[in-house]
């Protein structure tokens, strides 16, 4: 790792770190200048980044094909010999049109397409919409609901974690056991959604006011023997791969965010939490009942991907305490308000803005209504897109192997970011 | 061949074949996808190559990363208008003989998505499909079902006369256009020999 500048959270050195201040001048095993017939692409420097003699880079796209990127994301790559002198990532690949679609569609309509918008954690998006959707109509839940909600959460919460680590590892090398450890776990948690709801992954289960439709008789039991196995597994899966020399040699220093680059950059979720800042929305504004369950936030030290594989780790055994509270906890009574009117919902003209801690940050839905059945305006704050914009900063400087590492510990979902 | 022959003859340890048969065999057991996921149906299919479903019992668990390696192309989610050409041109890369699954209701016709401007309705007006799994997104036990699916196709293709593969026909299109962005969407919107839309067929027409 390059000595990155004493940051702090001020304008200029924010410039200063996002124009490639953190690039070492002269790199130890600089490779001799190719040959001219070699020579591809030469780049333009960015601006205010002095001229230098270390020969041509080479610029590289990587996608929207390419077997480490995480789906149809493309970068386009400037190398200097292995080092990555410039970054830029290069979205719209999978732009579905979310919005636009939101706002052609009735306020029920819009739920089934949120669950496409991060398909590992489509239970965490439907409550963000009909979180916000509540705040707009000023709905209540019944308690009932907002345990269920809570436990489909933390499950999904579970259950993403599980694959980012496991598609982290496979990113560096580790084909096959660790993911495949991780899809049995996942396998356990989608039979539970699927009894739950009728899908596998989109699940299409919240509902403004409520929850769709109460458990299926001998649920709780299945689930809470899911939740019990959960310590062992965590415990089997840090045994394999925490003390792994590669897994080490990749991660520790690799990809350092500071907590002021993140904060000004608005990073959330759990790559903001590895860089050691306590700000987890189930604490700051306890929507649903996250005030009810005792659990701790873990944070990370130095930021880097060591760290940000590790808060996966923490929050799924502190998702465990939680679940196994919620589930002990759960109290009988309706799952839905009676009042509730779902089809042909026209809420009075406002604007609202719901946000909870999705798995991968803090996922907002703004809405506007002007009295109409559909919102006038429905825009998403998707926390991978945020969280993307600083994968410039993370691996100047870095090989591209360790690139392809770190995207893949930022955690992002295609159809989240491009929406 | 006699099928009373052939039970008779493999009751004495005679194992009797066509060439036909053993070609169609070998290509078949060994189906290779490419590794190429667009969106939520490549999380299945993904699962699906995991150890619960294990697509391997199928020989089409080794994706290959690279074009040149793959005989199938699993269209696995929504293509969008700035993807379209990436797959087609992918698709040009691939060997033959190859195949195409449109996996899921976004490659089959734009899906829930169908309405957006930039979402392509249907991969076949651009690619020869040869399986379509419904489904938003199909679990994997769909596309185990598939996979079969066109197992059966490949067996059952004759080497010589109509409805012999495509790399065994001299006049068969070695590639396909490659969709560019126009003035205002994709230019061709589709591949005319490819595109046939079912027609409306009035029962009650006068």
């Amino acid at each position: 790792m390059s000595d990155a500048p004493p940051a702090t959270a001020d304008a200029e050195s924010i410039a200063a770190l996002s124009t490639g201040d953190l690039v070492p001048d002269e790199f130890p095993d600089t490779p001799p200048p190719p040959a001219p017939a070699a020579r591809l692409f030469e780049v333009r420097p960015k601006p205010g980044v002095a001229e230098s003699d270390e020969g041509e880079l080479l610029e590289v796209s990587i996608g929207p094909h390419h077997p480490s990127t995480h789906g149809v994301f493309r970068m386009d790559v400037a190398l200097d010999g292995e080092r990555v002198r410039q970054l830029k990532p290069v979205f719209g690949y999978l732009h579905r049109n979310h919005e636009k679609l939101g706002e052609s569609c009735s306020y029920l309509g819009s739920i089934p397409y949120t669950d496409r918008l991060d398909y590992f954690c489509s239970l965490t998006n439907n409550w963000a919409y009909v979180l916000s959707v509540e705040k707009l109509a000023g709905l209540a839940v019944p308690e009932r609901a907002e345990y269920l909600r809570v436990i489909a959460a933390e499950l999904t919460r579970v259950l993403n974690h599980l694959c980012l680590v496991g598609f982290l590892v496979h990113d560096m090398g580790a084909m096959g056991t660790p993911l495949m450890y991780a899809f049995r776990e996942r396998e356990k948690i989608l039979d539970l959604f699927e009894s739950l709801t009728g899908a596998r992954m989109m699940c299409n289960y919240f509902r403004f006011g409520g929850c769709r439709c109460d458990l299926p008789p001998g649920w709780v039991e299945v689930a809470q023997r899911f939740v019990d196995g959960l310590p062992a597994f965590l415990d089997e899966f840090e045994r394999l791969l925490n003390e792994n020399e590669i897994l080490l040699a990749r991660t520790q220093g690799i990809g350092v965010l500071s907590p002021e680059l993140a904060v000004n950059a608005g990073v959330t979720g759990p790559m903001l939490r590895a860089s050691g800042v306590n700000y987890d929305l189930r604490k700051v504004d306890r929507y649903g009942l996250y005030d009810r369950f005792p659990f701790r936030v873990p944070l990370g030290d130095h930021g880097d991907t060591y760290d940000r594989y590790m808060i996966r780790i923490l929050e799924m055994r502190e998702s465990h305490k939680i679940l196994t509270q919620a589930l002990r906890d759960l109290p009988a009574g309706p799952v839905i308000d009676p009042k509730a009117k779902l089809r042909g919902f026209r809420p009075k003209a406002g604007e609202a803005y719901g946000r909870i801690e999705a798995p991968k940050g803090e996922l907002g839905f703004y809405l506007i209504s002007d009295g109409s059945p559909n919102p006038y305006r429905y825009r998403v704050r998707p926390p991978s897109f945020v969280n993307l914009t600083i994968l410039e900063d993370m691996c100047l400087g870095h090989t591209l192997a360790d690139a392809v590492v770190i995207l893949g510990s930022v955690d992002i979902v295609m159809g989240e970011v491009d929406r | 061949m006699d099928e009373g022959l052939r039970s008779e003859l493999s009751k004495q340890g005679v194992f009797t074949t066509t060439l036909q048969e053993l070609y169609n065999w070998g290509r078949r057991s060994s189906v290779w996808p490419l590794n190429f996921g667009l969106a939520c149906c490549a999380i299945e299919m993904i699962a699906a190559s995991m150890s619960r479903w294990d697509i391997a019992r199928f020989g089409a668990e080794v994706f290959r990363p690279s074009p040149r390696q793959a005989d199938l192309m699993i269209v696995a989610g929504t293509v969008t208008k700035k993807m379209a050409p990436m797959v087609v041109r992918l698709y040009n890369q691939m060997p033959e003989p190859k195949y195409v699954i449109a996996m899921g209701a976004c490659a089959i016709s734009g899906g829930p998505f169908k309405q957006g401007y930039n979402v392509l309705k249907g991969i076949d007006r651009y690619l020869p499909v040869d399986l379509h799994i419904p489904g938003c997104p199909p679990k994997p036990e769909a596309l185990l079902h598939g996979i079969m699916k066109l197992q059966e196709k490949i067996a059952a293709q004759p080497l010589t006369g109509d409805g012999r593969p495509r790399h065994l026909q001299a006049d068969a299109p070695a590639e396909f256009p490659v969709p560019a962005y126009g003035p205002y969407d994709l230019t061709p919107a589709k591949n005319e020999t490819l595109w046939r839309p079912a027609a409306l067929e009035r029962q009650n027409a006068a």
